[in-house]
């Protein structure tokens, strides 16, 4: 799937190119340039005349280790200690485009497979113009030098730091064509390296768009529709105008804002608003219309793969199976609240936050208050968790409008309540699963059809009818079955929704991998040795499924009361199998003791956080498998804080043993695989511990006792 | 009315209304940003703050509350990262998004100021209340081991 993602957005999100190299500069070092102090070879690097380096990450760091891992890409080929370098998150400029997503944009577990090769590329052009101006300066020929650590050696003991050399190289041509290292070569890229932002993370001094503070800036608390989309017709603001610190409450589009000089008094003088609306569509769904929307969608059926005659080898299968499955709504629960703070001034915006797609911030934010693009300027903090809903720019428009209509710089703080109500959640799915078995218990036809909604279609003006390539995700297994089809049915709920970290992975994998242990049950086989079975010419899938079913003694005995699940997934070219060791006691509630994952990722660029993202996916996957649901009465979310829409805490945690597969293969993602996997791990070993296939998430207690 | 208290061992005196949650009062009218704003309902423990050294929501403690009283934040543990707790935390690179972590640190300090050998179940029972969403607890509950490790030792 991943080259129908790659061509699609390429042509309908907003150009990018590949590597020009224009420069562009974070505005606090421009001063620096201006002076003459700062040299920027190219759009990546900038050399001060003391030596100070600072690499540029045009990804946002949202936990997932990028400040750290993309300079790392540079720094190897820029012959730097990864240690000293300073790092910058980079401004909104077609060079910081995401080839693969065709946009600036963090996502889709993309950075490094995006960096990979760019990032080694820009590292080592600018030390071959480092090289270049040292030979020129020595008069000496470029192949006698050396540049590493931060300085250029050569013969009769002539050494010049970076820095020294750094005006003159930058006004050096761009070489065209660079040598990359051989990976065996990596002195930084491979290496368990310690992240660069932990230091700022453990004293309170990483600033977070929550945390943005602009002279004169005053505060706002915005009351939205309790029915999303739903729109202010009128407002009495007597009482809220009455209240200690109010300067002002103004109409946007989306609500009405009240702007104080604290944000606490923003929000206590929003709770005086009597605001009427216009609730608008939203409001006639519910949860059950919902179900009802998707079980009878009469949209058209879209094919994602056809293998063999998967209809004519079910109507002579010997024994044959079919199931639905159901995934609910889920909100991000980012632990950062949105926010973002705007200053609007003499037609030009500049708007500060945490963004996962700056563009699309950049361009959004211009068209609400009628700027052109180039007039709005973006800069990124860090992100207090992304997880797809920092995709969206919802908040960075609200913010640009209140500023605009009150004068002054403001921040915009969403309540918790505010967050969890107006998400743009995953969607609701259905996956209808059918498949044939012969005599022997072999697999000789398995079937997936997928109903469930569009965000691409949102989000970046899919039209409709055409395939969604993030609903196809993982929706076309590995195993060799001879005849297959995936198809999907795009319904449109008029609910807004987006994506979530993992997407449709976590989606198509709880039914793809729930579905072929219920082959295996009906086959009367151990599930591993089933798969295994199915995977002789999938070498990375079997290798990493057996590793995983070793380290966690599959097939040996377990403490009283204890089960286990076994799953397994390609996403984001990574290969990853888990088994999660689980107990369910007799409220029916589930304790997940231990998981065991086992990843082929291709090469890695930080092995630490490959286990930290990892470690955090599986938290974040068990958090919706087991308890996390969002539902929807008459257009207003259930759902309003941490007590009704629970995530998982320190002592729900389990154990979790990582073995990454040593491989020379492209990188892969891994921010996001471990998420899709845990969800159909857990729900195996429920059957394993129950006998009950649980086939609606979450796999709470309601469903356990009704399944 | 102006509230006066103690923070991070220096003399302060508010202005916000007595009913002003302690959280806002030291966010936005002290200035200082470490401590977060997660839930607004003692739910996630973001905003932890130590008041007397016990752990407190300052999201749910007003402002009145804290009158005359010790408050510390995060920005008391150190600023150059010398504490145990906080070269733990770079021992075993716990932060991702790094949201949470203020709170997570506080809460673990108020552990190890009564308990220098805290159990797992020690260690359950005082996190629990700190949500991270980016699943930081094993590297959290393996950061306090190395820092009580260190602490029983000086």
């Amino acid at each position: 799937m991943t080259t129908n993602r790659r061509e699609f957005l390429k042509t309908t999100a907003v150009v990018g190119g590949g590597l020009t190299l224009g420069v562009f500069l974070p505005a606090q070092l421009d001063q620096a340039v201006a002076a003459g102090t700062l040299h920027t070879p190219n759009a990546w690097v900038h050399i001060a005349d003391d030596n100070t380096i600072t690499l540029l990450s045009a990804r946002s760091e949202m936990g997932q280790g990028v400040y750290t891992s993309m300079p790392m890409l540079i720094a190897e080929e820029l012959g730097v200690d990864i240690r000293k370098v300073k790092v910058e998150i980079a401004p909104v400029a077609p060079v910081y485009t995401n080839a693969l997503l065709g946009a600036q944009i963090t996502g889709g577990s993309t950075s490094v497979r995006d960096g990979w090769e760019k990032l080694r590329i820009a590292g080592a052009q600018v030390r071959i113009m480092l090289v270049n101006a040292a030979a020129a300066k020595w008069k000496i020929d470029a192949a006698q030098l050396r540049a590493a650590d931060g300085k250029v050696t050569g013969p009769g003991g002539r050494s010049a730091t970076y820095g020294e050399l750094a005006e003159a190289a930058s006004k050096l041509p761009v070489p065209e064509k660079v040598t990359l290292k051989d990976p065996k070569d990596f002195k930084i890229i491979g290496k368990p390296t310690k992240r660069l932002d932990t230091a700022h993370k453990v004293n309170g001094t990483a600033e977070y768009g929550i945390d943005v503070k602009l002279p004169g800036m005053v505060y706002a608390s915005l009351e939205q529709c309790a029915v999303i989309g739903g729109k202010p017709t009128s407002f009495d603001a007597a009482k809220a105008k009455a209240m200690p610190g109010v300067i002002d409450v103004v109409q946007i589009r989306d609500g009405v804002a009240v702007v104080a000089d604290t944000w606490w008094h923003a929000k206590k003088a929003r709770e005086a608003l009597a605001v009427q609306w216009d609730e608008g569509p939203v409001a006639r769904i519910s949860n059950a219309s919902m179900r009802d929307g998707i079980r009878n969608a009469k949209d058209a059926t879209i094919p994602i793969k056809k293998t063999g005659d998967a209809n004519a080898a079910l109507g002579s299968a010997s024994k044959k199976l079919s199931a639905e499955y159901w995934s609910p709504l889920l909100a991000h629960a980012t632990m950062e609240p949105q926010n973002f703070t705007a200053s609007y001034k003499d037609g030009k915006c500049l708007v500060i936050g945490p963004a996962q797609f700056q563009q699309g911030t950049q361009g959004n934010v211009a068209n609400a208050i009628g700027l052109k693009p180039e007039d709005v300027t973006v800069k990124t903090t860090f992100l207090g968790g992304g997880f797809g809903r920092r995709l969206e720019y919802d908040f960075a428009v609200q913010a640009a409008e209140i500023s605009k209509a009150v004068g002054k710089p403001v921040k915009l703080v969403w309540t918790r309540e505010d967050d969890t109500t107006h998400d743009f959640y995953r969607p609701m799915a259905l996956h209808r699963m059918a498949a044939g078995l012969d005599a022997s218990g072999k697999p000789v036809a398995l079937t997936l059809q997928l109903t469930s909604q569009s965000i691409t279609q949102r989000a970046f003006g899919l039209p409709k009818g055409t395939l969604d390539p993030f609903m196809a995700e993982a929706a076309v297994v590995g195993y060799d079955i001879p005849n297959m089809t995936q198809e999907l049915i795009e319904h449109d709920s008029g609910l807004r929704v987006g994506y979530w970290r993992s997407v449709s992975h976590a989606l198509n994998a709880f039914a793809n991998e729930s579905f072929i242990d219920e082959m295996a049950a009906a086959a009367r086989k151990d599930p591993y040795q089933f798969r295994l079975a199915l995977l002789e010419k999938q070498p990375r899938f079997a290798k990493v499924l057996k590793l995983a079913a070793e380290k966690s003694g599959w097939g040996k005995p377990l403490p009283k009361g204890h089960y286990r699940g076994i799953a397994l997934m390609e996403g984001y070219d990574t290969y990853m199998a888990q088994v999660a060791e689980i107990s369910v006691d007799k409220d029916h509630a589930i304790k997940v003791h231990h998981v065991w994952v086992a990843a082929d990722l291709g090469q890695m660029v930080n092995p630490d956080t490959v286990e930290a993202q990892i470690q955090s996916s599986i938290a974040f996957g068990l958090s919706s498998a087991l308890g996390a649901e969002i539902t929807l009465d008459k257009g207003r979310v259930q759902q309003t804080n941490f007590h009704d829409y629970p995530v998982l805490r320190m002592n729900e945690m389990p154990k979790i043993d990582i073995t990454l597969v040593p491989s020379t293969e492209k990188p892969g993602g891994i921010g996001e695989p471990a998420t899709a996997l845990i969800g159909p791990a857990v729900a195996n070993a429920l059957f394993a511990a129950t006998g009950k296939r649980v086939r609606q998430l979450p796999l709470s207690a309601d469903h356990i006792r009704s399944a | 009315m102006a509230t006066q208290f103690k923070l991070n061992g220096k003399e302060v005196s508010v202005q916000a209304e007595a009913d002003t949650p302690l959280l806002w009062v030291i966010r936005d009218e002290i200035g200082l940003t470490g401590t977060k704003f997660g839930c607004g309902m003692a739910l996630c423990g973001a905003c932890t703050v130590h008041l007397d050294g016990q752990p407190i929501r300052s999201c749910q403690t007003p402002v009145s509350v804290v009158a005359g009283k010790q408050v510390a934040t995060i920005e008391s543990l150190s600023k150059d990262n010398s504490h145990p707790l906080q070269k733990a935390w770079i021992a075993h690179d716990v932060p991702q998004c790094g949201y949470c972590q203020s709170g997570q640190l506080m809460s673990a300090a108020a552990l190890l100021r009564t308990n220098k050998n805290p159990s797992d179940t020690d260690i359950d029972n005082a996190m629990s209340g700190n949500i991270c969403r980016c699943g930081t607890y094993n590297r959290i509950r393996a950061a306090i081991k190395t820092a009580a490790a260190e602490m029983r030792k000086a």
